[in-house]
Formats: C-alpha cells, structure tokens, sequence
C-alpha cells in the first residue's frame, strides 16, 4: 500500500514471533485467569494500609489539625509535601499518553495504559492531602464558586491556592477521559472473547457497545490527537500552577521564578521513575517482558537521566542566584538548607536526584532490570525529600527568631501517607487484574511496522541501494511484491 | 431501527482488505460497514467516507470554555462583589488566565468526549450486533447490505473472490438498541438455520 517502513537498525517495540490474535492472547488471558497468590498477598496488604490511612485521616478529622505536628512557624509539613509529590509522579502518564504521542514516540504505545492509569491514581492521592489539610473537610466546598448565603461571597481567583483546584480537578478529568476512550476498544475485545456471562455481561457495558467500524475508529484518533493537543499544556500548567503555590509568596527560598519549569522538570524525572516501579513489576508477574521490553525500560531511564540533570541544574541555580541576589534573608535561607537542622534532608535530595541518575549514562546500567528496579525507588526518595527540603527548610527559619521551629512528623500524618499508598495500590491491583495494562489496540497497530518478527522482513530493504528500492517501489504498487512479510 | 439481510465477509489481514473494499464499491455493493480490531490508516478514505468534523466541535466547546471562565470572573470582581486583594486592580486579566485556561481545556475535552460518543452511538448499556466474534480481535469484518434483488449466491461468491477467509449471509438488526450482552436477541435465532 505504502512505502512506510522502519529501519531494522531500529530495535522492535514488541518482541517473539506475535500475530494480532497471539497479541490479545497475551494481554487478554491474565484478565480471564485467575489471579496468583502474589496477588491476594498485594491486595489485601494495600487494603489494610488503606483502612490505617482512613482511620489516621478520621483521628485528625475528629480531633482536628492539632493532631499533626504543623505548627504556626511551619504550616505545611509533610501532608503538602505528599500532595506535591504524588502529583509529580501524576504528570509522568501525560507525559508518555500525550507528549510522546505528539512526538510520534512509538515506544509509549507498550507503556502508555499502565502509566496513565498511574497518573490517575496519583491524582487521586495527591487530591486528599489539601482537602484534609482544610482541617474543616466539611466545609470544602467553599473553594467551588458556587451561589452561597454568604454574601454571595466568591473564592478568591487571584489566589494560586484557587487556581490549584482548579488545575488538578480538570487534570483529573482529562486524564480519567484520554484513558478511558483508549480502554473502550480493549474492553470491547475482552466482551467479545468472553466465556463466561457475568464477563460478557460487565465488559459489554463498560466497553459502551463499541464496535470498531472505520468511521468510530477515524473518530476515535481525532478525538485522542486532540485530548493529547490539551493533555500536553494542560500538565505544563498543573504543575506550573502547584509551584505559584510557593513562588509568588514571599518566602525566601520560594520566590524565585525559576520554580515552574524546575518543579514540571522534576515531576516527570518523579514520574517516570514510578512507571518504572511499577512495570519492573508488571511486566514480570504478567509476563509480559516482550511488550515492556528493555528497550522500554531504557527509553525511560534516558529521561529520567535528562529530567534528573534538569533538576541538578536547578539547584545549582538556586544556588547561585541566592548568593548573587546579596539578600540576607535568601542567602541565610540556603546556607540553612545545607547547614542547618535539616541538613540530613538536603543531602539525601542531592544525592538521589543529582549525583544517582549520572549513572544511567552506562548503557549497561539503563538496561539493567534490577539495577533499574532499585534506582526507580531511589529517585522517588529524593524527590520526596527535594519537596520536604522546599517546604519544610524554607518556613522553620522565618523572619522572627523568635518563633524558630523544628517540625517532626506525627503518627496520623505518616499514617495518612501510608494511606495513600494503600489507596494508590489497591486501585493499581485492581486495575491490574481487570483491564488490560498495554493499550492492544495500539500494540497492533505498530506490530506490522516495528514487531520483532515483521522488521526482519525489512532487513533486505535496507540492504537495498536507493535506486534498486525506487525502482522496485514504482514498478510495483503492490507492497506484497516488494516485501516477504510474514504471513499469519 | 431496522432488522436487515447482510453478507458479511471476514479477512484475516488488512492488505488482502484494502483491494476486497476497493473491489467491492466498484461492482456497486452497498458496504454497511467495515469493522476493524484497530485503527486501520486509509480505510475511511478507501470507503469513500468523510472526514470528520470532530476538533472543530472541540475548538468550538473551548471557546465555549474560554468565554465562561472571562465571563463569570469578570462579573464577579467587577460587578457582582469586588474586593480589594492587595490594591490588585478588579480586572486582573493575568491573575486570571490559569483558571481560563483550565475552563477551557475542561470544557474541550468533556464536550468532546461526549460529542464522540453521542456520533459514534457508544454508550454504557448501548447494544449493537457483532458480525464476527473475532471483529476486535484478528479479523477485519466486511458487511454488505442487500435488498429483495440481490441474490445471496451471487455475492458470496464475489466475496470469496476478494480473499474473504469466512463468507456467510447474516440477519441483523443495523442499528444500536439497549440490552445486556449476555443475553440472546430474538433475530438470532434466524441465523442458525
């Protein structure tokens, strides 16, 4: 049909010898399974540290803030901490759905439903911290402008704290949306192979009776360029917008300009080391190594390793520029931040996030599962520790000192994290179980242009001289002349 | 909608699907439709369909968005209760451009997800009939529409002619309606025989 092919030089995204059925065998049949005992090990385990984050977050309801360790020196202590940190890890999904699909990245169809169902769950965790930090949960509402007895009284729009609710609240729209309409045809799929009539019977609703005709396909790609033209400035702003929540304060140490780019950069360096978390493991307990393959995995330490110099870079800015500003209260702020109290936690930032990523420069080491594996938790440690090191050292140390403080945690706060995870992994379980965590569709879409078995037949074209290929090409339409594809 | 005789042609591969579509339209057959289990590039234009309209509904639906969030912010601190917020002027244009922008994403994104759905006839609970349980999984599903005229032995064996794997005569209903898809529909029934 066409001339369109991919040089065999150019490592396949889907491994072994697969044909489209062998494709929905692959990724369907964990779903029709039964699931393993690490499973129920997993499940029930998130389960309980979910119900231990219910009951810390109903203790700091019940008896109010005052059960956290915040003080009137440090307001905001681990739970903004957390809020800022899951929401970074959230971007990473948008980053590989929807930039990697304007970029023509043909890697992230392995990758993009597991990562995008992680921003979700990310998003949602994320959301708890500032609505229990409210203290009053009841009365949330109030951030919404809605007509109210007060006045009515409208929230203040000029306010970053406003615009945060609404930058994430659409970021999860929009996610829940892109994700969605990508599960619609997989579920479809799964409906149409069922066995069993509960199967039939739940997959046909959530599947919306898709059924795949050219033009709900040709629909379907407009509307997913589109949601992935507005995913793209959408989770440029989220994370823009969470750091105006520091940078238009007048807080040494949070009001500098270099906070938006600096804060999206580290959110996706956060990111994609999660999605590296979690497919290590994915891709090993369903086994689906020839999907998520090395090269995925490589793929996502080079941006960690570029996103993490990004952030390297950043704070040798901030560095610098609080020395050349001459102001004592930004220079004091930073000296503080290596030397103070809270030392511990701007060494443990500086060495996670810039000094262990430079190793993923060895080739050896990118594509290194286990050494992945454990650098993946590690990033995410130091990028929990680089918004502690924001938050926390840049409010213990205010104006006064007076009223100079040292913050520690209490058991509902850490409780309330651990809560999180709970959360975060009981719907990564189940979405695990339940849906298929590699876009099929897309998978088959690429498997004749960049499945293992496919590009073989391609070797002999690139062998060719450009003339024998034009030659070729233009005195043959049909491609099956030209090319000894593999037939199913 | 209408129970219809169709001749439904199944192939197992896209290259042998392109010809059969091109073949098929020119020997004057009415395609129904042609169901695919991924987004097979070309088809639309192979069947002759337009394109769609779909981004410009978006674009309209931002807009939309866009003019809300200008609209009711500026009523708001303008006329409705405006407030001194650090001497900031009441019409603060800047201040205001993540939540407008926001509002304008938000509103692209749900008008056109439902836009989608609504064209596409896709809705939780919605039923339509499946010419060939592989349709969405290996096999690209050509149905043909006939009328009183067309004779059914005549067709398929021009389908089978255009590298069909299965080739057979089905009685379906065209359109969409709402039931539970573990359930039999009545017509089916007309098509063991």
């Amino acid at each position: 049909m066409h001339l369109k092919y991919e040089s065999f030089v150019r490592e396949p995204l889907v491994d072994g010898n697969k044909d489209y059925h062998q494709v929905s065998e692959d990724i369907i049949s964990p779903i029709e399974g039964k699931p393993g005992r690490m499973w129920y090990v997993g499940f029930i385990f998130s389960v309980l540290l979910l119900c231990f984050g219910i009951f810390s977050v109903g203790w700091a309801v019940y008896w109010g803030l005052g059960t956290w360790g915040v003080n009137r020196t440090i307001g905001w202590g681990w739970d903004i901490t957390n809020f800022v940190w899951w929401i970074g890890i959230g971007h990473a999904g948008t980053l590989i759905s929807a930039i990697l699909l304007l970029f023509r990245q043909g890697w992230r169809t392995g990758v993009n439903r597991a990562a995008e169902a992680m921003t979700i769950f990310a998003v949602m965790c994320a959301g708890q911290f500032p609505i229990f930090h409210m203290g009053r949960v009841w009365d949330g509402f109030w951030v919404l402008p809605l007509p109210n007895s007060r006045g009515p009284l409208w929230p203040n729009i000029d306010s970053p704290l406003l615009w945060d609710v609404f930058a994430i609240s659409p970021y999860f729209t929009v996610s829940l949306l892109f994700w969605y309409s990508g599960l619609v045809p997989d579920f479809a799929l799964i409906r149409d192979r069922a066995k069993t009539k509960f199967r039939k019977m739940a997959y046909g609703i959530a599947s919306f009776g898709w059924t795949g005709t050219a033009k709900n396909w040709q629909r379907a790609e407009a509307l997913w360029l589109v949601l992935a033209g507005l995913s793209t400035p959408l989770v440029l702003s989220v994370h823009t917008i969470v750091s105006f929540d520091f940078a238009t304060s007048v807080i040494p140490g949070w009001h500098t300009t270099i906070f938006p780019p600096y804060f999206v950069a580290g959110a996706v360096f956060s990111g994609f080391a999660m999605v590296n978390t979690l497919l290590v493991l994915t891709r090993k307990i369903l086994h689906l190594e020839e999907y998520i393959t090395i090269g995925h995995l490589e793929a996502m330490n080079k941006v960690i390793l570029l996103t993490g110099s990004i952030v390297g870079v950043a704070y040798l800015t901030e560095l610098f520029i609080s020395w050349y500003s001459q102001s004592w209260g930004e220079m004091a702020a930073f000296q503080w931040r290596i030397m103070g109290p809270y030392w511990w936690s701007y060494w443990a930032m500086m060495t996670c996030n810039v000094v262990s990523p430079q190793l993923f420069w060895v080739k050896k080491f990118r594509r290194n599962v286990p050494f992945t594996f454990v650098m993946s938790i590690v990033v995410n440690i130091g990028m929990w520790f680089e918004r502690f090191v924001i938050i926390v050292t840049s409010t213990y140390r205010d104006w006064i000192p007076g009223s100079w403080s040292y913050y520690s945690p209490t058991w509902p706060e850490v409780g309330f994290y651990l809560g999180t995870f709970g959360l975060f992994f009981t719907c990564y379980f189940l979405f695990a179980k339940y849906f298929p965590v590699v876009a099929v569709h897309e998978i088959k879409f690429v498997l004749k242009t960049s499945g293992d078995n496919y590009k073989k037949g391609m070797e002999q074209i690139d062998n060719q001289s450009t003339e024998d290929f034009i030659h070729i090409a233009t005195t043959h339409h049909d491609e099956e002349h030209l090319l000894e594809l593999p037939h199913h | 909608m209408a129970i219809k005789k169709f001749a439904v042609a199944a192939y197992d591969d896209e290259e042998v699907l392109f010809p059969a579509v091109k073949k098929v339209r020119s020997s004057g057959y009415k395609i129904h439709d042609v169901y695919t289990p991924f987004a097979v590039h070309g088809l639309d234009e192979a069947m002759g369909l337009k394109g769609t309209d779909l981004h410009i509904a978006g674009f309209i639906y931002g807009l939309c968005g866009t003019s809300t969030a200008v609209g009711f912010i500026s009523w708001i601190y303008t006329s409705d209760w405006p407030l001194n917020y650090g001497g900031k002027p009441h019409f603060a244009l800047p201040a205001w451009i993540p939540i407008t922008f926001e509002l304008t994403v938000l509103f692209a994104a749900v008008g056109m997800t439902l836009t989608f759905c609504y064209l596409n006839q896709i809705m939780p609970g919605v039923k339509k009939h499946i010419f060939h349980p592989r349709q969405s999984d290996d096999m690209f599903v050509m149905a043909i529409e006939l009328n009183k005229h067309t004779s059914e032995q005549e067709v398929m064996a021009f389908l089978k002619t255009t590298g069909a794997k299965e080739v057979n005569i089905q009685t379906a209903e065209a359109g969409w309606w709402y039931g539970r898809w573990d359930k039999k529909e009545p017509y089916e029934a007309l098509n063991l025989g």
